[in-house]
């Protein structure tokens, strides 16, 4: 079955805001999810939330002449932040879609994972 | 007989019907245009079972016998496939003339007026993101269904309206009208409620109706204002104008108000319901170009309201040269577009100006693709070139 990662994007200011409701509210949305992959009968192979992005840090590896260059960032110029994935299996890209719009996120990218069983292609 | 003097009274019914949802169209204020594709709306729960019924009573119709390629033997799955949202709107419609209707890229590139390498692209493209994406050869779920629509009926039109004037010797390609005409049908069957739908439907249907009078018994091209219209189906045209109405009614009361289908189904009805040539309303014509320009700004478009405007009586026909078609000149996707000095010729024709006239079809002719076509422009280079009678 193919597998889908959902790159999950959301503003940060709710970093900012966070109370004790408002993570366990997320926790029960991120749950409801669950159950919903489930009852679909697909399957979350994985996923995390992550740290906001001032946590990050961008290694920049160029054409391996000179060292790699390790920076404060990235500086994303859009108000949605990558905030989390989860790797789901489904039976197609409509199942993965019908989920996608069940999923936590203001914006959610649904991107195939590339097969490398070695099958040959569809 | 003509079409208003024969009339019994279905035939006056139908056409009330058509005039009076036109009127009650026309005389509300326009809205502002949205997008093109349909607005979420109340309807009634979709029986899947019915709907399996329909596509099975419609499949026998539309069965292409291709044991290698099972998927060809159900165009409306693969047309609903092809158009999937994932894939860019662009190369849904290549992927469709070309999977669905078998065009050639050739084909694909002239009736989308791009270059082949693009029409190319796009299908390549397209059929890479059905197999990397996994996406399913399969119909819709009915919630789904309207928003997938606007695509599949850019290409039904695409395929008809390559098949109403083709390329080569046959001006009227009817093995693929009737196949776009099919597509219509099964299409108004699963919904029937739906404007769009039947308005594009209306719009083939009033075409057909007028086709026996396009071309004479030479097989030379006869253009709309000289057509015996005796030649008109009376009946076909009562079924289109049927669906216009119905297009117009369920049009008016969407939330995005009417769509560009409803109202090429309007301009259709106007032609097909004037008793003759002069007595066409060119003027309500052009005013519905004003608002299909608006819901669909399309150069194609803008060179149809140039021409209407230029066939309204009393038509400041320097006015429509030097604001309407001479912007156009300039629009890269009518570069290859025989139509625009087709019609900018016979502007300069009817001011006089030979010449310039002639310029523009000896353009025409250079870029048209249709034999007949290419046989009525040289007949006008002719007529023009000719020196004065004594």
């Amino acid at each position: 079955m193919p597998a889908y990662m959902f790159l999950l994007f959301d503003e940060e200011s709710w970093h900012d805001d966070v109370t004790e409701e408002s993570w366990q509210q997320a926790m029960v949305e991120h749950a409801a999810f669950s159950a919903a992959v489930a009852a679909a009968g697909a399957t979350i192979l994985g996923g995390e939330a992550l740290e906001r992005s001032s946590t990050a840090t961008v290694v920049r590896r160029g054409d391996g002449t000179v060292a790699p260059v390790v920076t404060d960032g990235p500086f994303i110029e859009t108000k949605e932040a990558l905030g989390g994935f989860y790797i789901v299996e489904a039976r197609d890209l409509d199942h993965a879609l019908t989920l996608a719009a069940a999923c936590p996120a203001g914006t959610v990218e649904v991107r195939p994972v590339l097969d490398t069983s070695g099958e040959s292609p569809a | 007989m003509r079409l208003t003097r024969e009339i019994d009274l279905a035939e006056e019914c139908a056409q009330d019907a058509f005039v009076q949802a036109l009127t009650s169209w026309v005389d509300r204020v326009p809205e502002v245009p949205a997008a093109w594709l349909t607005t979420v709306a109340k309807r009634r729960a979709f029986d899947a079972i019915r709907r399996s019924a329909t596509l099975k009573r419609r499949l026998p119709d539309l069965l292409v016998d291709d044991d290698e390629h099972p998927e060809a033997s159900d165009p409306l799955r693969l047309i609903f496939t092809c158009c999937h949202p994932a894939i860019a709107v662009p190369s849904q419609v290549a992927l469709t003339l070309r999977l669905v209707v078998g065009l050639t890229t050739t084909e694909v590139a002239s009736s989308l007026l791009i270059s082949e390498s693009t029409a190319a692209a796009r299908i390549t493209r397209a059929k890479r993101k059905i197999a990397a994406a996994s996406i399913p050869f399969s119909m819709p779920e009915p919630a789904q269904l309207r928003d997938r629509l606007d695509a599949v009926l850019t290409v039904i039109q695409l395929l008809f309206t390559t098949g109403h004037t083709g390329r080569g010797a046959a001006l009227w390609r009817r093995e693929r009208t009737a196949r776009a005409l099919s597509l219509g049908r099964v299409l108004a069957d699963l919904l029937p409620d739906e404007s769009e739908v039947l308005g594009l439907l209306a719009a083939m249907v009033l075409a057909e109706a007028r086709g026996e009078a396009r071309v004479d018994a030479d097989g030379e091209m006869v253009l709309l204002a000289e057509q015996d219209r005796d030649l008109w189906n009376v009946a076909v045209a009562r079924v289109g104008l049927d669906l216009a109405a119905k297009a117009l009614d369920l049009g008016v009361v969407r939330k995005s108000g009417i769509g560009r289908f409803a109202i090429q189904a309007a301009i259709a009805g106007l032609h097909t319901t004037a008793s003759s040539a002069d007595a066409t309303d060119w003027r309500q014509i052009a005013t519905m170009y004003d608002a299909l320009l608006d819901r669909w700004p399309s150069p194609v478009v803008a060179l149809n309201r140039a021409a209407a405007r230029s066939l309204a009586p009393g038509a400041d026909l320097a006015a429509v040269l030097r604001d309407d078609l001479s912007p156009l000149r300039a629009d890269p996707h009518l570069a290859d577009y025989s139509y625009l000095p087709a019609t900018a010729a016979d502007v300069l024709r009817r001011l006089g100006r030979l010449p310039e006239a002639a310029a523009e079809y000896e353009r025409a002719l250079a870029l048209t693709q249709s034999d007949a076509e290419r046989r009525f422009l040289q007949r006008r280079l002719r007529e023009i070139s000719a020196p004065p009678a004594p």
